[in-house]
């Protein structure tokens, strides 16, 4: 690639400060978020013996996958030698390690006994998806690491496809891991399901596609540095695609749920009954998340920037409100202990539970937003990660 | 003309530390020294004195495993009975106020404990199962038979267990 | 010791009223320790260098025909044995451990109603032992399904897969108010123990079964499964029984006549 430059992004500006210090705010307040909860414990949470995974999870759960998906751009110069996606390999990379340490960071800190870290990484039960996941989350830095630093040193760069497909499998096996968190559960009639694993391997390519494309375009913007349409539009496709399989494993995994007469209840719950969550699965999961980024993107919309951005942005905003419904729709309906009977008891069985995040949990997702964007920021700054010109001359001259 | 002045600063600042921490010492600054209250129970520990300084932590540790896991009930090293015999006669607890017996030694050391997160610092029912209070459990009688002052109300009740 | 025997029987502190004074003292001491020793033996309990044994299995036989309607005794039992605040008490009741709970079932058809208490299952096959990422669920050699609090991380993880919602999290800092016995503390998952502190020190019963004997019902039944002259094997060879979710196929140590 000697047409193209990797440049670190010089000056700081008075903007690039204030974007630094508003990010570290909020790390700071999900420190803080994190502190109240751990010394409180989980009281002054929204949180309880119903709804066991709350707001947290769900930004944990939607930052994880999303940092696997980020990768994709990388995976795609590197293992299916795309040449134009070559300069965009570096940022997909550094961006998927700052959002699984954002997602990771937000998951540990909701512990109930977090400082016991320790003993989560010196105790493994090898039959829980959970320990896999603590090896596979590992060992994604390591790998991604190495793939990034072979990416940036001209005398490692020949392992580059080595290393870009060891990190590909890995995220792939990685992705699944986190679906199977969900779908190795048989207790919860949403759960205890194949359809979880490549589902949330589909959702992480339009995420982290989503966020990659968000996350570009204002690096360059921002830093006046020139992104031709040639390269806006090209993932502007690849989101297209994306998106609309998401939408397709959405439609079987519920089609398939409804042909079961015993799953009527809670498919009746999800999308009709529920309340919150039936809105939410209408109008955030599928409306703003699939239908309007899929009509904005495939009509003449498509073409402008600032439309294809505000696609990006729903389908970021989609993607968490489907990770709530996922994670926080399954609890809130009730365990089925006796089928075909009306349950009642002091434990709340028998009726769908509530649930209204709180403060201390909105502020430690957002704090892992923060560090995972905060990261993106830093690196982008110091190291040579991003080309100094991606204008569409510069990108034809790959395509040789 | 800058690097002299760094120079400069570096130099004030550690002699204005060394300043400070020199004076520290002869002062009994710091943390107040750990109170051992003896134990009310019992002539000796289960372990000789100083080993159990060193490795109180190793007993418990091997102990609990045995005991939650396996189901081992022995009381040697039982933290249940350490508290029995180690709760302070004012506050009937091992870890309630800041000079009884395992928060004293603890807080000196600044080692966190997390024992009594779960456990409770106090001991319940009868205590006079372990096998050193079989000999000592009425050490208290006799004390209180043999005291030449007279004894207060309060105080055999507390004997009286 | 001339001075001794100078002393007459009727003084104070003569040599027999000593001995007279120490045999008593012994006595005593010895009628305290008493009923626990003849307890361990009555109840066959195992000495306590003797770990949990697999020989035994110890589970739960269920009459729900005999569970009384608004008869919470087993439930009181429960968190006065083990020291947990009853939900009525608690100021979060949503986020308040219940270790037991009393179930109450309708027919929609014909609108008949049955009591149970729901508790642990002590599956053979726990799913919330499976996916436990710390080992801090556990299934000990006897059948009783418990946390290790030293491993537990609060991941509640085992609370999204417990089918039975048997398990609870402690949401706050329980103040040094938890039982000698039983402890318990914030941040760690907690679910019914088949009350193993009364088991281990072979006291032979849960505080439920206990409870719900007193109180005249008999709906509850604790036993050694693995015993064909228990009384709980004897029981389960004369009533037809169910475990709640069979299709599960988990094996339960708690199980159902009634339902």
């Amino acid at each position: 690639m000697a047409s193209i430059t990797f440049r670190e992004v010089e000056g700081s500006s008075l903007k690039y400060w204030l974007l630094f210090g508003g990010l570290g705010l909020f790390v700071l307040f999900g420190a803080l978020a994190w502190n109240t909860m751990h010394h409180h414990g989980h009281v002054i949470t929204g949180m309880d013996n119903q709804i066991v995974w709350g707001l947290p999870h769900v930004f944990a759960v939607f930052l994880i996958v999303a940092a696997s998906g980020a990768l994709n751009v990388a995976s795609i110069a590197s293992v299916f030698n795309k040449p134009m996606y070559k300069p965009l390999a570096p940022l997909s990379a550094i961006l998927s390690l700052a959002l699984m340490l954002g997602g990771l960071l937000v998951l540990v800190l909701d512990l109930g006994r977090s400082d016991r870290l320790i003993v989560a990484m010196t105790h493994f039960n090898f039959k829980s998806m959970f320990t896999w996941n603590v090896f596979l989350y590992s060992g994604f830095f390591g790998l991604v690491g190495i793939y990034l630093w072979t990416m940036l040193d001209r005398s490692v760069k020949t392992y580059s496809k080595a290393a870009g497909t060891a990190a590909f499998i890995w995220r792939l096996t990685l992705t699944t891991g986190t679906g199977s968190l969900f779908g190795f559960l048989v207790a919860r009639e949403l759960y205890g399901t194949a359809m979880l694993a490549p589902m949330f391997i589909i959702m992480s390519f339009a995420y982290g596609l989503a966020i990659y494309l968000m996350v570009l375009a204002a690096a360059y913007a921002w830093t006046g540095r020139p992104l031709g349409d040639a390269v806006m539009m090209r993932l502007k496709s690849l989101l297209v695609v994306f998106v609309a399989a998401v939408l397709y494993f959405v439609v079987v995994q519920h089609m398939t749920s409804l042909y079961f007469t015993k799953f009527h209840a809670v498919e009746a719950f999800i999308l009709r009954d529920g309340g919150i969550f039936t809105t939410l699965f209408w109008v955030g999961q599928i409306v703003i998340g699939c239908v309007v980024p899929l009509v904005i993107l495939l009509s003449g919309l498509g073409k402008q920037r600032t439309w294809i951005m505000i696609a990006c942005a729903l389908v970021i905003l989609g993607g968490m409100v489907q990770m709530y419904v996922t994670i926080i729709g399954a609890q809130a309906y009730p365990l089925d202990m006796f089928p075909g009977l009306i349950e009642k008891s002091s434990f709340y069985d028998g009726v769908v539970h509530g649930y209204t995040p709180s403060m201390p949990e909105l502020f430690l997702g957002l704090g892992g937003v923060a560090i995972a964007l905060l990261v993106t920021v830093f690196a982008i700054k110091v190291l040579r990660l991003l080309p100094a010109s991606l204008d569409d001359a510069t990108v034809a001259k790959l395509e040789h | 003309m800058k690097r002299i002045l760094a120079l400069g600063a570096v130099v004030l600042t550690t002699a204005a530390l060394a300043w400070a921490g020199a004076d520290a010492q002869p002062k009994a600054g710091g943390a107040p020294k750990p109170v051992i209250t003896k134990a009310v129970k019992g002539e000796q520990c289960v372990e000789p004195t100083d080993i159990m300084r060193r490795n109180h932590m190793e007993f418990l540790d091997h102990h609990r495993d045995q005991a939650v896991i396996e189901g081992v009930r022995t009381k040697k090293h039982s933290l249940k009975e350490c508290i029995n015999c180690h709760a302070s006669e004012k506050t009937g607890s091992v870890a309630a106020a800041k000079d009884d017996f395992c928060v004293s030694c603890h807080s000196y050391a600044a080692v966190k404990i997390d024992c009594f997160d779960c456990h409770s610092t106090k001991p319940q029912g009868s205590v006079a199962m372990h096998p050193l209070n079989a000999e000592t459990a009425h050490y208290k009688h006799q004390l209180a038979a043999q005291a030449n002052s007279k004894v207060s109300a309060e105080e055999m009740a507390g004997v009286a267990q | 010791m001339s001075e001794l025997k100078s002393m007459s029987d009727n003084t104070p502190n003569s040599p027999e009223r000593r001995r007279f004074i120490g045999a008593a003292a012994a006595t005593a001491a010895g009628l305290t320790i008493a009923p626990g020793v003849i307890l361990v033996e009555v109840a066959h309990g195992r000495s306590e260098e003797q770990g949990a044994s697999s020989a035994v299995r110890w589970g739960m036989l269920v009459d729900a025909t005999k569970c009384a309607t608004g008869c919470n005794d087993c439930v009181t039992a429960c968190s006065t044995e083990n020291g947990w605040t009853p939900v009525a008490e608690s100021k979060h009741a949503k986020q308040a451990p219940q270790w037991i709970r009393k179930l109450e079932l309708q027919d929609p058809l014909t609108q008949i109603e049955t009591n149970l208490p729901m508790m642990c299952q002590h599956c053979a096959e726990p799913p919330c032992v499976d996916v436990c990422p710390t080992g801090a669920s556990f299934k000990r050699a006897d059948g009783i399904v418990l946390v290790n609090r030293h491993t537990c991380i609060g991941c509640r993880y085992c609370m999204m897969a417990c089918p039975y919602k048997a398990r609870s999290l402690v949401h706050e800092s329980l103040n040094d108010t938890q039982k000698a016995d039983v402890p318990r503390g914030i941040g760690c998952v907690e679910s019914c123990t088949l009350c193993v502190q009364k088991v281990d020190r072979g006291d032979g019963n849960t505080a439920c079964a206990e409870a719900c004997t007193a109180a005249g019902h008999n709906a509850l039944l604790f036993g050694d499964m693995n015993d064909p002259e228990s009384e709980i094997s004897k029981r389960l060879r004369e009533l037809p029984t169910k475990q709640v979710r069979a299709d599960l196929n988990l094996n339960l140590g708690v199980r159902y006549h009634g339902i």
